[in-house]
C-alpha cells in the first residue's frame, strides 16, 4: 500500500537500512518534483536563517512584503544585545516598482534606515521577484556604501535560484564580504563557533563548556553575533563547524582565505558533546586543556547517567522518525535515541549530503526508512508502517504527527528550552518522555472502547 | 524592537517596518483550504508554499496542505507552463484531490505565466476541476488574495441553471472556523437555507481522531459551488472583503447580493440578524434574543471598566472595522485604528463611524506599519491594544493591556476555535478585554488597592 503512494519520480529518494550505500546510494541534492507537498523552503529562506541571528543588522528585505513578514521574527535566536534583528524591514515593492524598477526604492529605505539609525551593517535580501525585474542589488548596496561609509551588502537569494542549501552559501558569501577587509588582522589564540543559532540560548550553554575547559571564544556565527564581535572572527586559530549544512563552505572559504583550518563538531546528545569537546581541546589547546576536557565531560556524563535511567523504563523499546533540515543533526538524533533505548525507524532530511545518508545507513536497523526531501503523504504512509511512536521535526511535521496520534518534539526554530549539550539532554530526554507519555493520548478515540 | 522604535515621527517612503499584512497566496491558500477535497496549488518557488503553509499551521495549529511548482532558474526564465503541467498530474495521482486551485506568486506573475492557456491545455480527469487566480504578492495583501480565490472559483465553477435552489450564499470573509462555526448556527436558529463560502470549519479546526486525514470532513463542496449561480442571493459580510467575489457572481450568473459589516459587536450582529429573518419573513428567535440581552447586560455590568478607556486596533481591515464597533458599543474610544492592507475606504469607513459614535482626536490609517502604531502610541499612550501576535512587542514595551484578535495570532491555542462574531463572539470578546484591563488593574495594584471583589 505504501509503494502505491510514491511517486516514481521520487522512489530513488527513498532507501531502506538494509541497502546499504554504493550503486544503491539515495538520491539527494536535486530538485524537488513538482506538484509535491514538499517541506522544503528556498534559497532566501536559507540565506535568511543564517544571516537574521546578527543582532545589531539591519535585515532589508528587497522584494513584496510576504518574504519579510514570514520570517519576521520566527528564528527564537536569543541575544545578550541589541535586538534590532527581531524587526521586520522591507520595500515593500508594489505594482509599480515591478514595472519600473524597484532600485530607487531600495537605495531611499537604505538611506531612511542610516539617517535614522546609523547602524554598522546592513543586509539586503534580493527576493524571486527582483532577480526577475533585474534590479541592480550590488550596485545600489555599493553605492549605499560609499556614501554612507556603512557596510551595506547585497545577499543574493531570488527564491528559485537553487533550494534551501543554496541560500546557505549565499549568506556565507555575504559574511565572507563583511569579514573581508578584517581577513588579515593578527591570529590570536581561540576559535570561532560555525553554524549554531544560539536557539533557546545553546550557544551561551557551548561558550560556557569552551570556557571550563579554557578556549577562548572569538566570534560567533552567526548566533548572538554583532557587527564588532563577528569582524574578529579573522583572527581565531580554529574554526568549529557546528551546523555542517550551512557552514561548511564558510569554513572552506575561511581555511583557504585566512588560514583557519576547521573541525565539524556536535553537540547534541552525550557523545557527541563529550568527543566534540575532547577533539576541540585536542586541536587546539593544551595538556591542561584536554586534561579539562576529559575531566569535565566525564563529570556531566556521571551526571547525567543516573537521571536517563530514570527515565529509560518509560522509553525503550518506543520507535522514533526523524524529519530534519540536516543530515548532521539527524545523526545526532540517532545516537541519542538509541542511548535512550529508542529505536529510529524512519529517517529524513531536507538537505543531507550522501556522506551524511552514508552515516545515517549505517547507524540505523535494517528496516528503518531513509527519506531525502519527504513529502507529508510519505511521512504519513511510513510512520504508519513503521508504527513510530515520536517524530522529531519542525513546524510543518508538528500537526501532522500529532493527527497521526504520534508524539512529537520540535527540534528545529521552535524548541523553547535548549536541546544542545548536556543541559540539552535532560531537556531532549524530559520532552520526548513527557510528549509520548501524555495522558492525552488516553482519549484519543482509536484507542478508547466506547 | 523594543527599544529601538523613536518617538518622533518622521516620513518613510519606502521603507516598511514591522508589516501590518502579509501577501496575497497565503490568503488564497486560506480561501481554497475552505473547499471539500482541494489541494491549494502555489505556482512559484517552493519557499512560498512552505511559508504560507508554516504561517497557516502556526495560526491554526492544524495541517496546512499545498502543492508547489518547485519553481528553478529553467522555470523562471522558460516560463512555468512545464511545472504546473507536471505538478497538476502528480498532485491528481498521488494525493487524489477533487479540486485543484492554483495561485500564482510574484514570481510566476512577473514572467507572464498565463494560467488560463496552461489550464485550457491540461488533460484534467473526468469529474475533477483545476481553477486559478491571479494573486501577484506585490498588490494588495493577503485579503486580496482571500477574495481573489474565491473569486477563481466562481469563474470557473458557478453555473446559473436559471432555477433556485432556495439557498442563500453567506461569504463569511477572512475569519477564523469558530466564527464560521458562529455564522451557521445563527443560520441555523433563523432557518436560513444556506451555503457557506469558503467554510473553513472541520477543516482548520478538524477534530482528533487518531487518523489522518488530507482532505478533513468539512469544506464547501463542489455541488455547493457549482450551485452559488443558483442561489438567491449572497450576503457578503465584510465590505472590503467579500464584496469583489460577490461581484463576480452577480455578473457571472446574476445573483443579487447585499453587502455588510462583518457582525461584530451589538449592531452588526443585530443587521445581519435583521437581514436573515427578511430573508424567510420569521420572527427572530427567543435564544438570540436572549444572547444579546446577555451580551448588552455584561457590557452594562462592566461600564466602568471600559467608559472613555482608549484603545488602538490594528489587523485585516474588516476585522478591524468590527472591532471598532464594538469597542465604541462599549464606551471605549478607539484612538488608532489601522490595517497594512491598502485602500483607502478603511479609512473613511473608520472616520464614518467615529463622526457616528461623537468621538474625536481618533486616526485611522490603511496601508500602515506597526513601527508607526507604535510610534502613535509612545506619543499618546492607550489604555488596551488589540489585534494580532505581532502586538505582544509593543504591549510588552509600553506596558498596555493586550487582547489578541484576527490573524495570525502565533502565540496562543483554541483562539480559532472560539468566535469574535456574533453575540456569542462580542461576549467573548468584552470577557477578554475586561479581564485583561482587569488584570493589569490587579498587577499594578498597591497592598492596600488589591481587592478580590472588583
Amino acid at each position: 500500500m505504501t509503494k502505491s503512494l510514491i511517486l516514481e519520480e521520487r522512489k530513488d529518494f527513498i532507501k531502506f537500512g538494509f541497502e546499504k550505500t554504493g550503486k544503491t546510494a539515495i538520491k539527494c541534492e536535486s530538485n524537488s518534483v513538482s506538484g509535491a507537498v514538499s517541506q522544503r523552503a528556498c534559497v532566501y529562506c536559507g540565506a535568511r536563517v543564517v544571516l537574521n541571528p546578527i543582532t545589531d543588522a539591519f535585515h532589508i528585505v528587497h522584494g513584496p512584503i510576504g518574504c519579510a513578514s514570514y520570517t519576521w521574527d520566527i528564528r527564537g535566536s536569543l541575544t545578550s544585545g541589541s535586538d534590532l534583528y527581531r524587526n521586520s524591514f522591507s520595500t515593500d515593492l508594489t505594482e509599480q516598482d515591478i514595472v519600473f524598477g524597484g532600485e530607487k526604492k531600495l537605495s531611499a529605505a537604505i538611506d531612511e534606515v542610516v539617517k535614522k539609525h546609523n547602524p554598522k551593517v546592513i543586509f539586503v535580501y534580493a527576493t524571486c521577484i527582483v532577480g526577475v525585474i533585474g534590479d541592480d542589488v550590488e550596485a545600489v548596496c555599493r553605492h549605499a556604501e560609499k556614501e554612507h561609509g556603512t557596510r551595506v551588502i547585497p545577499v543574493k537569494s531570488p527564491g528559485f535560484s537553487g533550494n534551501k542549501s543554496y541560500g546557505y552559501k549565499m549568506a556565507c558569501n555575504a559574511i565572507l564580504e563583511l569579514l573581508k577587509p578584517h581577513n588579515d588582522i593578527p591570529k590570536t589564540h581561540g576559535v570561532n563557533i560555525l553554524g549554531d543559532f544560539n536557539l533557546a540560548g545553546e550557544m551561551w550553554i557551548i561558550k560556557n563548556y569552551l570556557n571550563e575547559i579554557g578556549i577562548p571564544v572569538i566570534s560567533t556565527i552567526t548566533g548572538d553575533a554583532c557587527y564588532d564581535n563577528i569582524i574578529k572572527a579573522p583572527s581565531a586559530r580554529l574554526n568549529l563547524v557546528q551546523c555542517a549544512g550551512s557552514m561548511t563552505y564558510l569554513a572552506k572559504k575561511m581555511e583557504e582565505k585566512m588560514n583557519i583550518p576547521f573541525i565539524k563538531v556536535s553537540f547534541f546528545g552525550i557523545e557527541d558533546t563529550t568527543q566534540s569537546l575532547i577533539r576541540i581541546a585536542e586541536a587546539i589547546g593544551t595538556e591542561e586543556n584536554i586534561r579539562k576536557a576529559k575531566q569535565f565531560t566525564q563529570s556531566q556524563t556521571d551526571r547525567l547517567i543516573p537521571m536517563l535511567e530514570k527515565y529509560k523504563s518509560r522509553l525503550e523499546g518506543k520507535k522514533a522518525a526523524i524529519y530534519v533540515g540536516g543530515g548532521f543533526k539527524a545523526i545526532s538524533l540517532i545516537r541519542q535515541f538509541n542511548q535512550m533505548g529508542i529505536e529510529t525507524v524512519v529517517v529524513g532530511t531536507q538537505t543531507g549530503k550522501p556522506e551524511e545518508y552514508e552515516i545515517i545507513t549505517n547507524l540505523v536497523s535494517e528496516n528503518a526508512v531513509i527519506l531525502d526531501d519527504a513529502n507529508p503523504a510519505e511521512l504519513e504512509a511510513f510512520m504508519k508502517e513503521k508504527d513510530a511512536d515520536i517524530l522529531v521535526g519542525g513546524v510543518k511535521e508538528r500537526p501532522l504527527a500529532y493527527k497521526l496520534g504520534i508524539a512529537f518534539c520540535d527540534h528545529n526554530h521552535e524548541r523553547k528550552h535548549a536541546l544542545a549539550g548536556y543541559e540539552g539532554v535532560i531537556n531532549f530526554t524530559k520532552e520526548i518522555n513527557q510528549s509520548i507519555n501524555s495522558p492525552v493520548w488516553d482519549y484519543i478515540k482509536q484507542k478508547t472502547e466506547f | 524592537m523594543l527599544t529601538m522604535t523613536p518617538k518622533e515621527i518622521s516620513e518613510r517612503s519606502s521603507l516598511r517596518i514591522n508589516p501590518c499584512k502579509t501577501c496575497q497566496p497565503v490568503g488564497a491558500m486560506y480561501a481554497a483550504l475552505g473547499v471539500h477535497n482541494c489541494m491549494p496549488h502555489s505556482h512559484g518557488s517552493q519557499g512560498c508554499a512552505s511559508y504560507h503553509r508554516t504561517f497557516l499551521s502556526r495560526h491554526f495549529k492544524e495541517p496546512a496542505m499545498a502543492s508547489t511548482s518547485s519553481f528553478t532558474e529553467g522555470a523562471s526564465v522558460f516560463g512555468g507552463g512545464s511545472n504546473l503541467r507536471t505538478g497538476v498530474k502528480n498532485v491528481f495521482d498521488i494525493y487524489n484531490p477533487d479540486i485543484i486551485a492554483i495561485h500564482t506568486t510574484c514570481l510566476s506573475e512577473t514572467i507572464g505565466d498565463d494560467l488560463t492557456a496552461f489550464i485550457q491545455d491540461m488533460d484534467i480527469p473526468e469529474g475533477k476541476y483545476v481553477v486559478h487566480t491571479n494573486t501577484p504578492s506585490y498588490v494588495g495583501s493577503h485579503i486580496n488574495g482571500f477574495y481573489n480565490m474565491m473569486s477563481g472559483f466562481i469563474n470557473y465553477m458557478a453555473e446559473s441553471t436559471g432555477k433556485s435552489n432556495g439557498k442563500t450564499a453567506i461569504f463569511p470573509g477572512f475569519v477564523n472556523p469558530g466564527d464560521i462555526r458562529e455564522l451557521k448556527r445563527i443560520l441555523k436558529l433563523m432557518k436560513v437555507p444556506f451555503t457557506m463560502f469558503p467554510d473553513q470549519s472541520g477543516i482548520m479546526d478538524a477534530p482528533m481522531t487518531g487518523n489522518y486525514s488530507m482532505y478533513p470532513k468539512g469544506g464547501t463542496t463542489i455541488p455547493e459551488i457549482v450551485g452559488l449561480g443558483d442561489c438567491e442571493k449572497v450576503l457578503a459580510l465584510g465590505e472590503l472583503t467579500s464584496e469583489e467575489p460577490a461581484n463576480i457572481l452577480e455578473r457571472k450568473c446574476k445573483v443579487p447580493y447585499s453587502l455588510m459589516q462583518l457582525p461584530i459587536g451589538i449592531e452588526a450582529t443585530d443587521k445581519f440578524v435583521m437581514e436573515l429573518s427578511q430573508i424567510t419573513n420569521e420572527e427572530i428567535p427567543y435564544e438570540l434574543e436572549e444572547e444579546r440581552g446577555q451580551l448588552v447586560d455584561i457590557i452594562l455590568d462592566a461600564h466602568f471598566y471600559f467608559h472613555d478607556k482608549k484603545v488602538a486596533i490594528f489587523g485585516d481591515p474588516d476585522t478591524v472595522l468590527g472591532l471598532t464597533r464594538l469597542v465604541l458599543e462599549m464606551g471605549m474610544i478607539p484612538k488608532y485604528v489601522l490595517t497594512g492592507t491598502p485602500g483607502e475606504a478603511f479609512v473613511k469607513l473608520a472616520n464614518n463611524l467615529f463622526e457616528q459614535y461623537g468621538v474625536s482626536d481618533c486616526i485611522a490609517k490603511a496601508s500602515g506599519d506597526l513601527f508607526e502604531l507604535h510610534q502613535w502610541i509612545k506619543n499618546e499612550k492607550v489604555d488596551l491594544l488589540l489585534g494580532t501576535s505581532y502586538g505582544k512587542q509593543i504591549a510588552k514595551a509600553e506596558d498596555i493591556p493586550f487582547v489578541r484578535a484576527g490573524f495570525p495570532i502565533l502565540d496562543r491555542y483554541a483562539h480559532s476555535y472560539s468566535p469574535i462574531l456574533g453575540y456569542k463572539g462580542a461576549l467573548r470578546m468584552v470577557e477578554l478585554i475586561a479581564g485583561a484591563l482587569m488584570d493589569k488593574q490587579d498587577r499594578d495594584a498597591s497592598d492596600e488597592e488589591f481587592e478580590i471583589v472588583m
